[in-house]
């Protein structure tokens, strides 16, 4: 028999004002399995707490239901209270008649009636609530760093200089990620290269980092503190252990034509490659549908081709028959930093985008996105930090950049700011200007966006140190004409047309994230946005973590970000892994749902409504070991409790803990105690 | 129990459904800015609108409520992600139902109100109220069990049942 304590608070005058308090305990007192009731001026206080705990001891209560303000505000706190007094402490539940009632009534009459009835109903709920034990789940002190750009290195660096094995995976055959392809970065000018190399080569030697270039996160199971990561390590025909990274096989490679994607296109590499000379691991390559070798066992061909790289190799690393492995690391955290790639705004579009065909990208070779100036800005270039545009190897004497082509435009591009383009289209005007004195830069802008930092000076030295000459307008049109572009736009400050012959145009293309960041995300059980861009649990209280608990975003794949928020981001979330890791074992809130195995039919709807991949089929087998039949089971470690799945279970063998159906259904049944 | 209304007027009975992430929040927030607001609603609290059995708000007419509001997350807020998306396809379907059963829908609101919402909240209370209260008392069920209504008539008589056919 339940012998329930009913506290009836009245929050000095907050609720006493409104509701008759000594009138709700009087009547909760004469209420089946009420065994004490009592109001009292401020039960959360000290001596209000006391109440409840001597009450608890010398009534042998069973269940306690505060009826005070709401569970929000101090159901911890009353918990805590009873579990002091020996009462387990989901037996303890709070009755909302501050915010829910004395607040949002003037009738004293209407009001104490609402207040007995939702402490009646709470009383009803308790009945038939279990004393339910706080889950520990142990932790996998080990991470999973998914990205090897400057996000994913540096949370790999701080988690692993935090004491903490990381494992790095990256699906390129080197760490650097966009960083590495920069020339120099804003507002400090200073080379991009040199500051990330050094950090590449700490997280290649860092004793704690398990590097994985080459490779990409195949599937993930398990939740946090416990995920079980499948990566493919992609073959890479070179022996790691053995390559002593000399280069005589790319120098010995016949295919010199493949277009370099570090050089964004404007340069070529062999076949077996390394993306550039500062790679880390330092390991070529051999891109297989760009190797003549490779390209013959594709159609068929038995005689072995080529193989020049194999000659060359004098440590004999090279291997045609190496297969992709796929290889198991077991984790109990994983930041996402896969960053981001450029709007590619040639006529030709995916996913129904209609892309800028007016701006002859694509068609124009001297119409090139930001990287593409990285890359011809940058010493390592393919024109070894020479300006000079990719048609015709000529100096550009007249550059125009545009700003937003795809950002901040819902009808043909991005609704979004892409962000970093203001800045760096400053920081292209002010590179240019530094190798072609005598050039022209224009810049046609819809604002200029410099908030952070430096950045606004930046931005400003631009226009009045370096001459960049910013327009503020549309481009409506780019073509051809002879030798030079035609740049056709408005200027809407001086409200004329304008027409500028350029010899270069580059284009700030929106940022967007990785092709199929939207399958990564699946298989991690994050959620994204409209445009792909992995959702923050919050935006302004979470902004590291995701909805799923254990996994953690940094970097350009939650937004478009620049690269001291990129890093902040990053050790952030490092900062969360750590926390995480700190501890012995993880506490979770019982509030779990589980299934009743021997009603269960195992139709699995509750697998198919589950948002968190929770329920899993599990088979019973008899003795002999032959499956009898197949039953819905649930991972208390990764369900979060939402209770869908007991909704709708159609053999009710489903119930979520602190929310069954006897408890429901006797909160619903105390309110036809109406009058 | 009397509302705000007058003293004559029939006060209806409502039970309310809300998720404890965003509309239970909200009725705080209704509270804390002191929204005065009918005091016929009663609230139960569930984890998320996802939890909530169609027959609950069976469960809830067959009590004795005249109406029932179901209220949770807008739609890609669901603190769990979708469960408010299941909710939105099961009530949809069960607003159907319910009328062929003779349950006027009228009586039933769903709605989203997230946790700023304190002002939605109240319009969602005071509206259901005034148009539960236009609709009536709901004792289509108990002339079906043969309670007795309010005024102590019994309706388990042929006559009693012709003469005040379901809507």
């Amino acid at each position: 028999m339940a012998r329930i304590g009913v506290f009836v608070c009245h929050c000095g005058e907050n609720i006493g004002r409104t509701v008759d308090c000594a009138a709700v305990a009087e009547t909760l007192a004469g209420h089946p399995g009420v065994a004490h009731a009592e109001d009292y001026k401020y039960m959360c206080s000290d001596p209000g707490q006391a109440l409840i705990k001597r009450a608890i001891i010398d009534k042998r209560l069973t269940g306690v239901v505060v009826a005070a303000c709401s569970p929000h505000m101090h159901e911890k706190t009353f918990r805590r209270a009873a579990s002091q007094a020996g009462l387990n402490p989901f037996m303890c539940e709070m009755a909302n008649i501050r915010e829910h009632c004395s607040w949002i009534h003037e009738d004293r009459d209407a009001a104490t009636a609402k207040a007995i009835d939702t402490a009646r109903t709470i009383v009803e709920k308790v009945k038939h609530n279990e004393p339910l034990q706080t889950i520990h789940i142990p932790v996998t002190k080990r991470a999973l760093v998914i990205g090897g750009g400057i996000a994913g290195i540096q949370a790999a660096l701080d988690i692993a200089d935090g004491g903490h094995e990381v494992v790095l995976v990256e699906k390129d055959p080197s760490i650097g990620g966009h960083m590495a392809q920069l020339s120099e970065t804003f507002p400090t000018l200073d080379c991009s290269q040199c500051i990330l190399t050094p950090r590449m080569v700490e997280a290649y030697q860092h004793p704690n980092i398990k590097l994985m270039t080459w490779s990409e996160v195949e599937a993930v199971d398990g939740y946090i503190g416990n995920f079980t990561v499948t990566v493919r390590k992609k073959a890479r025909s070179v022996d790691a252990d053995v390559c002593n990274g000399c280069g005589d096989c790319l120098a010995a490679c016949p295919n010199r034509r493949t277009p370099s994607e570090f050089d964004a296109g404007l340069g070529t590499r062999s076949a077996i490659y390394v993306p550039f000379p500062q790679a880390v691991p330092n390991t070529p390559v051999i891109d297989r549908a760009n190797c003549g070798r490779f390209k013959a066992i594709a159609k068929g061909i038995k005689k072995e081709v080529c193989g020049k790289c194999a000659e060359a190799c004098l440590k004999g690393a090279i291997d045609f028959t190496q297969q992709d492995e796929l290889v198991t690391e077991e984790v109990g955290a994983i930041v996402v930093a896969t960053g981001y790639q450029l709007y590619s705004i040639g006529r030709a579009q995916p996913e129904g985008l209609t892309g800028y065909g007016e701006y002859g990208y694509g068609e124009i070779p001297d119409v090139i996105d930001g990287l593409q100036f990285e890359r011809l800005a940058s010493a390592s270039g393919p024109t070894a930090g020479e300006l000079r545009r990719p048609s015709d190897g000529k100096v550009p004497q007249t550059v125009v950049f545009v700003h937003c082509v795809g950002s901040r435009d819902p009808e043909k591009g991005m609704a979004y700011c892409s962000k970093i383009c203001c800045m760096y289209n400053a920081k292209h005007a002010m590179l240019y200007r530094h190798k072609v004195h005598d050039g022209r830069a224009v810049l046609f802008y819809m604002d200029v966006r410099a908030a952070g930092k430096g950045y606004d000076e930046f931005t400003r030295r631009a226009v009045e140190e370096d001459g960049a000459e910013y327009l503020r307008g549309r481009v409506s049109r780019l073509y051809r004409d002879g030798d030079v572009i035609k740049v056709v736009g408005y200027d809407t400050l001086a409200h004329e047309p304008v027409e500028i012959d350029a010899d270069m145009v580059v284009l700030a293309t929106a940022i967007r994230p990785q092709p199929g960041i939207k399958q990564l995300a699946q298989t991690l059980s994050v959620s994204y946005d409209e445009h792909g861009f992995i959702n923050e649990a919050h935006p302004k209280l979470r902004p590291v973590e995701t909805n799923t608990a254990g996994v953690y975003v940094a970097g350009a794949c939650q937004a478009p970000r620049d690269i001291p928020d990129s890093v902040a981001m990053a050790s952030a979330a490092a900062a969360k892994v750590l926390g995480l890791f700190s501890v012995a074992e993880l506490e979770r809130e019982p509030a779990v749902a589980a299934v009743n195995e021997t009603t269960c039919v195992g139709c699995l709807t509750c697998q198919r409504v589950c948002p968190y991949g929770a329920v899993e089929a599990k088979e019973i087998r008899d003795r002999d070991g032959n499956v009898v039949r197949t039953v819905a089971s649930i991972n208390p470690g990764v369900c979060q409790g939402c209770g869908t799945c007991q909704a709708v279970c159609m053999s009710k063998s489903i119930e979520l803990a602190t929310f069954t159906d006897a408890e429901m259904y006797s909160e619903i049944e105390a309110l036809a105690f109406w009058p | 129990m009397s509302g705000d209304g007058h003293a004559d007027e029939f006060e209806p009975r409502i039970t309310a459904f809300v998720c404890n992430w965003c509309t239970y929040t909200g009725a705080d927030l209704a509270g804390t800015s002191r929204l005065h607001m009918a005091s016929n609603v009663r609230i139960i609290r569930v984890p998320c609108t996802g939890r909530i059995d169609p027959l609950f708000i069976v469960k809830a007419f067959e009590r004795g409520a005249d109406g029932v509001i179901v209220s949770g997350c807008h739609p890609a807020d669901c603190h769990y992600t979708a469960g408010n998306y299941h909710a939105r396809r099961r009530f949809a379907l069960f607003r159907e139902l319910a009328a062929f059963v003779g349950i006027d829908p009228g009586r039933m609101t769903f709605s989203w109100v997230s946790a700023s919402e304190g002002a939605k909240w109240r319009d969602v209370v005071n509206d259901t109220v005034a148009r539960v209260r236009a609709l009536g008392p709901f004792d289509e069920y108990r002339r079906l069990v043969d309670l007795p209504d309010a005024s102590g008539e019994s309706y388990a008589t042929i006559e009693g049942l012709l003469g005040r056919t379901a809507p």
